[in-house]
This record gives structure tokens, C-alpha cells and sequence, in this order.
């Protein structure tokens, strides 16, 4: 069995335009000490996916499906058994470590607060507890730091912060929205490197959320392809990269930069994330697809396995992804 | 942050002074003076009566010897309307009323105001908060005026539980209309301020963190959102309590309480320079001292502030 268990997971948003759906039909699992990479652009319902597994919803937000957590039902459970999961059994690390702490309270105590509540420990217990993690966590003169508020730390020290809070009950599952999206690049390699040895050394399991490619390929085992609030395309990171099946997948690949090709101009991938309010009939993607069929702008695709370990959700064929589009239609393309 | 606060009162003396010079200046420049009458005097009497002030020195003078006689010996000079009174008199007779009335007021539109716009903010879109929005608009169109004599005919003339007016510090039904006539519209003020900005206040990140930390609703607001959401609040809060405890005229005409408030507005209409100096010293003193109370208070909840 797996430790988290989604299925068929919708996410709704009630706004004064109408519905909007975020995330649909989403199944997934995660194993013991696995690590799951889920990868898409801005609007594409992966952080939605995490707030509903968390519970975390906006208020108009409503997530329908089921998410299990060790063979227990965690989708929209009293909040009492929520409490209990929540950073004892799978914690958050967010998007934004400049506002995702408590401006207003020293570090310590808020990083104690979670201990006293989940293991019962006396305050200075936990604030001892707080300053191990946080040397763990790499934060020089940590019992020192301990006691300073967040804004008294840059935004890759805050971002530790948030992961030795984050760790500090040892959860099994942590689930990482964009970790190192807010941070520089030469701080988002040390974020994500420590993150990978704290995974290793606690044996939890991560769900590591993100839109860019290369940490995913850095870290992940496996991979799902979000667009449009659906999985577009499932499996392990190599295969994935090496024989991307699913054109979004490919363009996505296509738009990484790269230095050792010489080239004029960046690959990009034309045209907008749908409108979810209003979500096109078929494929969500088919208006920016290159290969797209008469039949993707009205019948949806089913996400279907076709090798090992490996789904993907598209009409057209593998072989004609794989043998890419012909170049005079990229040329007319305006 | 003591070193501030030493620099804040020391700004506070030349802020005071400007204010006296301000308003001796304006005081003056209005036509009349507290000798006018209808009947003129004759001008002999007159004569004496302002050589017996000091009104016939130059402006300057006037300004200085006032001055000098508050600094050496904290006199604040005679009426000019009652020569049996001196301006520290009045306003020893009067502030305790309006201290009491308006500390009261205070506390009650505080403790209710705060209490609603949380509750509202909290259960919001709920029957609680269309019920905390409905009782602060409406005690927010009421103006005190209104408010007053509503109070009277309810609680006087057809029930006849309170007193309509006068004042005794031993007997607290007389404080019980004035202080909600007061408190009301501050206290829909406090409440619609609380509401929104603890609304801004849940929708943060950090509460989100909060809530991913697993802790009960009660910890998130008192531990996490109270202290943010009542900052806007307590910088409402500074200038509520001067204008509160400086009094209400409304207040004093209606419940006939003899605070400052009446005494300020006679003195104003009967060109009672003395009178009138005196509040505005007192009201601007209270204005500079509780302005930096807030700052102080601000610096204690947001550490990011530090002087």
C-alpha cells in the first residue's frame, strides 16, 4: 500500500466568474522515502494539488476525491484529524520563505510551537530541539539566530528556517511547493542539496513541486507532467527526459536554455495557459499544440500506460511526438 | 528605544509652543474680545479691565508672560468670563468627569469593537459577521447627537431605569448613557477596522504555515493573527483616546455631565482666552503623549520597527 494515496482528486474554486477547476481527476501515490516530482507551469493546479492533500484550501475552495495517508482518509477530515497529520505525518514547505513566517514572532518560537503541540514537549525542550535543527539546516551560530525574527535573515536562511520547521516533528511525507522559485540561483543548488541529504538521512518521502526542470531532474525518481489541472504524462525522471512522449512535455524540454547549442533566439511554447473557468472540451492543450488532431479539440484524452511504469494522456501517436514537427511549419508560424 | 523616547519629549516642548503661539495668534485675530457686550463698556472701563489682563501689551508679551507663568508656577491664569475662577479650577472641576466618561467609553468600544471584528473576520460570511457589520453600521450612522436623546427616551422618559442627566462619581448609573453615547461609533470603527485587516491578516502565508503546523483555530488567532491584525487598530487608537477623553461636547449638553467639553465650547463662545488656552494646552499635550504611547506600543508587537 502506498504511504499517500490520491485518487481522482478535483480542486473547485467558487469565484464571481464561475467555477474555476483547478485541479482534475488526479491520481497518484507516493511510496516510503520516494521522491515524486510534479512539474508544470504558473496555473497548472500543482500547488492546489498540495493544499488539498494538506487541507489548505482557500475558503472557497472545494476539493472532491480521495487522499489516504497510510490507509487513513485525510481528504476534507474534521480538522482534529487533520491537525494530528499535519506536520507529525506530512509537512509543507511553501513557495515564499519571506512571508511564509511569522514576522512577528522570534524563530525559535515558532519552530518550538509545532513540537509542544505534536510531542508534548516543554518549551525549552523544543527551543533546544529548534536550535539542533536549525544547525542541521546549516544556519551558522544557530543557537544565536535562534532568537532573532525572520526578517533579521536573508531569503536562502529563511528558506532553512522553513525546511528545519518543516522537519522538525520528522514527517514522513514532505511536500515542497517551489522551494527555491524566491531564491537565487546559486542558493536554490544549496536548498535543494540539502534537501536531498535531509530526505536521505530522515527516510521520508517528497513531493517536490516545481516548473523547473532541472531540479527535477536532480532529485526526482519520478515525474508527472501537470497542464490544465491534469497529468499529461507519468514515469521516471530518465525515461521521461530522455523520450518525452506527450508535446507538452516536449516543449517544455525544448524550452530549456542551453549553452552548448548555438542558436538566435529561445524555444518557447506559443500561446497561454487555459482559462479553467472555462476549460476547452478536449485536450486543454491543443491550442498550443504543434501536433495537435481534429479530434483533441473535442474529445478529452485519457491518461493510458504504454510502457512500464510510463502513462500519458495525448491522441496522436508516441512515434509522430517522437519524430518531432517539421520545420516549415515552425517557420509560418507567426 | 529610551534614547528615542528622551528625543520624542524633547520635541514635544517647541511642538507645544508652537501650538500656543498658534493659537494666541488665532484667538486674537477674531474680532471681539471678552469685554464685548452688546452695551459697549465705557472706554475708561475697558481700559482697566484689559490693563488688569494684560491685553494691552503687545501680542509678544502676552504670549511670553503666559508663557512664564505656566513654566514658573503651572498657572494657567484667571477666567476672563468668572473672576472668582481660575483656568486650573475649571479644569480640575471638569476633566475628572470627562476622564472617567471617556476611559469608560474607551475601554467599552475596545473591548466590544475588537471582540465584534475579530468574531466577524474569523466566522466570516456568516450570520455572526453579517450580524457584527449590521451593529457597526448601524452604530456608525448614529451619530452621538442622535444616539444621545434616543438613549434618554428609552432609558428615562419610558423606562425610567437611568437618570437623563447630571453627574455623581459615587452613583454609576449616571455614567451608564453618556459612556455608550460616546463609545458607540468608536466602538463600529474598531470593529470595522479589526474586521478587515484580520481578514487581510488570515489570508496571509504565515497563517497558512500556521495552519500546515497542525494547530487548533484558537492558537492560530491569539499566537498568529491578533497581534498583526491589531496594528491598524492601535494606530487608530491613539488620537480615538485624546478625542475620548478630552470630551464630547455633544455628551456634556445632553447628559448635562459638566465635563471640559462645555467648558471648552463657552469659553470659545465667550471669548475666554484663558479657558481656551488652557484646554488647547491640555488637549495638545495629551495629543503629543499618547501619539508617542502608540509608536512605543507599535515598536513592542512589529519587531521589524525598531527606533
Amino acid at each position: 500500500m502506498a504511504l499517500l494515496d490520491i485518487k481522482d482528486l478535483n480542486v473547485t474554486f467558487a469565484t464571481n466568474d464561475g467555477e474555476v477547476h483547478a485541479v482534475n481527476g488526479i491520481n497518484l501515490s507516493l511510496e516510503r522515502g520516494e521522491t515524486l516530482g510534479i512539474v508544470g507551469e504558473s496555473g497548472s493546479g500543482k500547488s492546489q494539488l498540495a493544499f488539498a492533500v494538506m487541507g489548505l484550501l482557500a475558503r472557497n475552495g472545494r476539493a472532491t476525491g480521495s487522499v489516504s495517508f497510510d490507509g487513513q482518509q485525510i481528504l476534507n477530515a474534521p480538522l482534529k484529524t487533520l491537525n494530528r497529520i499535519r506536520a507529525e505525518h506530512i509537512a509543507m514547505i511553501f513557495q515564499d520563505p519571506m512571508t511564509s513566517l511569522n514576522p512577528y514572532m522570534r524563530v525559535s518560537d515558532q519552530m518550538a510551537e509545532s513540537l509542544m503541540l505534536h510531542h508534548g514537549l516543554s518549551k525549552s525542550a523544543a527551543v533546544a530541539d529548534a536550535i539542533r535543527m536549525l544547525d542541521a539546516v546549516r544556519i551558522p551560530d544557530a543557537a544565536g539566530r535562534a532568537r532573532l525574527y525572520p526578517h533579521e535573515f536573508s531569503g536562502g536562511m529563511r528558506q532553512r528556517v522553513m525546511i528545519a520547521m518543516a522537519l522538525l516533528c520528522q514527517p514522513e511525507v514532505l511536500i515542497a511547493d517551489e522551494p527555491t522559485t524566491a531564491l537565487d540561483v546559486t542558493v536554490q543548488a544549496q536548498i535543494m542539496a540539502l534537501l536531498a541529504e535531509l530526505q536521505a538521512e530522515l527516510g521520508m518521502a517528497m513531493i517536490l513541486i516545481t516548473h523547473d526542470l532541472g531540479v527535477v531532474a536532480g532529485s526526482c525518481e519520478r515525474v508527472a507532467v501537470m497542464y490544465g489541472g491534469r497529468i499529461r504524462e507519468e514515469g521516471p525522471t530518465g525515461p521521461i527526459f530522455a523520450d518525452p512522449t506527450h508535446p507538452y512535455t516536449k516543449g517544455l524540454l525544448a524550452a530549456i536554455p542551453r549553452v552548448d547549442q548555438k542558436g538566435d533566439r529561445l524555444s518557447a511554447i506559443p500561446g497561454s495557459p487555459p482559462n479553467m473557468s472555462n476549460p476547452p472540451p478536449g485536450c486543454a492543450f491543443c491550442p498550443r499544440c504543434d501536433f495537435a488532431l481534429e479530434c483533441c479539440a473535442t474529445e478529452r484524452p485519457v491518461l493510458t500506460g504504454f510502457a512500464p511504469g510510463r502513462t500519458r494522456s495525448c491522441h496522436v501517436a508516441i512515434d509522430t511526438v517522437r519524430a518531432g514537427i517539421p520545420d516549415t511549419e515552425q517557420e509560418t508560424a507567426p | 528605544m529610551f534614547g528615542y523616547i528622551l528625543r520624542r519629549l524633547a520635541v514635544a516642548i517647541p511642538t507645544l509652543l508652537l501650538l500656543i503661539v498658534f493659537s494666541f495668534l488665532l484667538m486674537h485675530a477674531a474680532p471681539g474680545g471678552p469685554f464685548t457686550q452688546e452695551r459697549a463698556l465705557p472706554p475708561q472701563v475697558l481700559a482697566n479691565l484689559e490693563a488688569k489682563y494684560g491685553l494691552d501689551d503687545p501680542l509678544w508679551r502676552q504670549i511670553f508672560d503666559y508663557v512664564w507663568r505656566i513654566v514658573t508656577d503651572f498657572d494657567f491664569g484667571p477666567s476672563f468670563v468668572y473672576p472668582d475662577r481660575t483656568v486650573n479650577q475649571i479644569i480640575a472641576a471638569g476633566f475628572p468627569v470627562t476622564l472617567t466618561y471617556g476611559l469608560l467609553s474607551f475601554l467599552l468600544a475596545v473591548l466590544v469593537g475588537v471582540t465584534l471584528g475579530a468574531a466577524a473576520a474569523i466566522r466570516q460570511n456568516s450570520w455572526l459577521d453579517y450580524l457584527a457589520v449590521g451593529i457597526s453600521i448601524g452604530a456608525q450612522v448614529l451619530p452621538n447627537f442622535v444616539m444621545a436623546p434616543i438613549l434618554v427616551l428609552v432609558f428615562t422618559l419610558i423606562l425610567g431605569w437611568l437618570p437623563g442627566g447630571g453627574w455623581s462619581f459615587s452613583d454609576p448609573s449616571f455614567w451608564i448613557m453618556p459612556v455608550i453615547a460616546l463609545g458607540t461609533s468608536y466602538m463600529a470603527s474598531i470593529a470595522r477596522i479589526t474586521r478587515s485587516s484580520m481578514l487581510e491578516v488570515l489570508g496571509s502565508n504565515h497563517i497558512r504555515t500556521a495552519r500546515a503546523k497542525g494547530l487548533p483555530p484558537r492558537k492560530i488567532i491569539m499566537r498568529h493573527a491578533l497581534k498583526p491584525a491589531l496594528l491598524p487598530v492601535i494606530s487608530f487608537l491613539g488620537p480615538c483616546f485624546v478625542s475620548m477623553i478630552t470630551g464630547s461636547v455633544v455628551i456634556d449638553m445632553y447628559f448635562s455631565t459638566g465635563g471640559i467639553g462645555k467648558s471648552f465650547v463657552d469659553s470659545a463662545l465667550n471669548r475666554d482666552y484663558a479657558v481656551m488656552m488652557g484646554i488647547t494646552i491640555l488637549v495638545g499635550a495629551l495629543t503629543i503623549l499618547f501619539s508617542l504611547l502608540v509608536d512605543i506600543l507599535y515598536a513592542w508587537i512589529d519587531p521589524k520597527i525598531r527606533y
